[in-house]
């Protein structure tokens, strides 16, 4: 019973870290660029969403700034057909701004975040939930369900997949792959930013330093799904959420952030391309 | 006399000058790195160890940091060998983590609370000679046979291999000689800052080792000599100012806008 209350706690960490590992994947299938500025666009999502103390706030509204820095920071980069590794520079540049400006207009403290609504809470068997806790939950995977459906069954889904595939050959096609960017972009932020709300509720308190750790959980939950695979990334948050939180558990709590890497560099080993990856995206 | 503060930031300069080069050298097989500053880490807390627990010399120590990095970049470089691009460079990123997490856990160096009482051995001339030794073993070892089969092995892995380079031997040398360089910059901090933790090689530290590369430009050495110099000397510029309170904003926003202008960093040359 123990073990399931951990891996059901697990899948709750787990989730949050999908969210995020699916916004650097969605990114990187149709950039190829590893998104640096991501784990501060979901930080600036929990600290929006505190203003708002609304889910859709902290997701919507994020994903303007996150259009910005693909406009300003990566967008310019692109077009002079810089070095590969440029645009990475430029959205760590993109990162550092967007940290201090929330430690400017917030303090550099932790903030408390107020859970507005009435803490139930609920046994089946042994297993205890909270109604935050189911609240995570069902938002996580709901958004999940819809991102699939959004990618599988809609035009402007399919024109996504296509610009991940090849942008060139999207493009004479007469998809608008600047668009299908920018929508990406503003898609994978405001996951990003529902994310940071998530966090904030059941973590009760956020500060403008946590995107640092949460962006590298989720860039390994990404990496062990495999690079561009939005559902590896699904699976891959709940893995290093569910390793987590057993580690914590059963085996020495203080390296709870080092065994998501253990487990990541075991993984790479046997399989160098993460489990659902594809040799596609292997090289640059 | 210079005045302290010039000399500090003289020194951390020259600091990272010798980290950047320590990250060149595997980019320049075309194995990029986003932990050096776990690397970083081992050298510091190994030569910090040896001088104030062992009562060591500061010039036995300082090597043995850089021996200990450079073996376990050995370690870490195996691998490397079947994980690419953007995988290694998270995996490395992994690594880091693991390290910093590794001495936050280590009792004997202090554990979360950190290394202290290290005694001051770092100084102006000591740092001068250790970045003219860098540069020295950089410069040697693009014209030397092995530098052209680290080149050749960027260019091409595939037709390094078929000429008859040995790819095993050539990215894990080259991988290992950049983490003990990595080692030997981490000792000659411990030996400035006094003061060691382990938040002060997280991934920021790293990232900023990867920034002057790549600011730089990859082409060659001199590009990340200039980006270290440009990454240390920037913020410290803006404190003349009365950008003060913004200068980190300011240099997050000229990070972006130097990559713009120039995207194959300041030295690169476009290909």
């Amino acid at each position: 019973m123990v073990l399931i209350q951990q891996i059901v706690n697990g899948v709750m960490l787990g989730s949050s870290y999908s969210l995020i590992a699916i916004g650097y994947t969605l990114v990187f299938g149709v950039l190829h660029l590893v998104h640096l500025a991501h784990g501060e666009v979901f930080m600036v999502g929990a600290f929006i969403g505190l203003q708002a103390v609304l889910l859709t706030g902290g997701g919507v509204a994020v994903a303007l700034p996150a259009a910005a820095i693909y406009l300003l920071a990566i967008k310019p980069i692109r077009a002079r057909k810089g070095h590969y590794l440029a645009p990475m520079i430029s959205t760590i540049g993109a990162g550092v701004v967007l940290q201090e400006i929330a430690t400017r207009s917030f303090g550099g403290e932790q903030v408390g975040f107020p859970v507005a609504m009435d803490s139930q809470i609920w046994h089946f068997g042994g297993i205890t939930l909270t109604s935050v806790q189911l609240v995570i939950l069902a938002v996580s995977l709901g958004l999940m369900l819809a991102l699939h459906l959004f990618v599988t069954l809609t035009r402007v889904g399919m024109a996504m997949r296509a610009t991940a595939e090849s942008m060139t050959i999207s493009h004479t096609l007469g998809i608008r792959s600047e668009r299908i960017i920018i929508l990406t972009f503003a898609i994978a932020s405001a996951l990003a930013g529902v994310a940071g709300v998530l966090v904030g509720m059941s973590f009760n308190s956020i500060s403008p330093y946590m995107g640092v750790d949460m962006g590298i959980k989720g860039l390994a939950a990404m990496l062990l799904g495999g690079l561009g695979n939005v559902y590896g990334a699904m699976l891959g948050g709940l893995v290093i959420g569910i390793v987590e939180v057993i580690s914590v558990a059963y085996l020495a709590s203080s390296y709870r952030d080092a065994f998501a890497f253990f487990v990541i560099i075991a993984v790479l080993l046997f399989r160098p391309r993460g489990i659902f990856g594809s040799t596609a995206h292997v090289e640059a | 006399m210079l005045d302290p503060y010039t000399e500090s930031v003289l020194i951390f300069t020259g600091i990272n000058i010798v980290l950047a080069l320590s990250l060149y050298l595997p980019v320049s097989a075309g194995l990029l790195s986003l932990g050096q500053g776990g690397f970083m880490a081992i050298g510091a807390y190994t030569a910090a160890y040896l001088t104030t627990e062992m009562q060591w010399p500061f010039l036995v120590a300082l090597p043995c940091g850089g021996l200990m990095a450079g073996l376990v970049g050995l370690a870490v470089g195996l691998p490397s060998l079947r994980i690419k691009g953007v995988y290694l460079v998270i995996m490395t990123m992994g690594f880091g983590e693991i390290v910093r997490v590794f001495f936050l856990n280590f009792e004997p160096t202090g554990a979360a609370s950190g290394l202290g009482g290290i005694a001051t051995h770092t100084t102006l001339p000591g740092v001068a000679i250790a970045v003219l030794l860098t540069l020295l073993l950089c410069f040697q070892l693009r014209g030397s046979r092995i530098g052209r089969a680290i080149e050749a092995v960027r260019e091409d892995e595939l037709a390094a291999e078929v000429i008859g380079i040995n790819l095993t031997y050539v990215k894990v040398a080259v991988f290992g000689l950049g983490a003990a360089i990595a080692g030997i910059g981490g000792g000659l901090y411990a030996h400035y800052a006094t003061f060691i933790d382990p938040a002060q090689f997280g991934f920021q530290r790293s990232a900023e080792i990867f920034i002057m590369v790549v600011l730089g430009g990859m082409g060659s050495f001199w590009g990340a000599a200039i980006g270290a110099i440009v990454v240390t000397i920037l913020p410290e510029l803006l404190r003349l100012g009365n950008a003060q309170e913004w200068r980190m904003t300011v240099f997050g926003a000229l990070l972006v806008v130097i990559m713009i202008v120039r995207p194959w960093g300041l030295l690169g040359v476009r290909r």
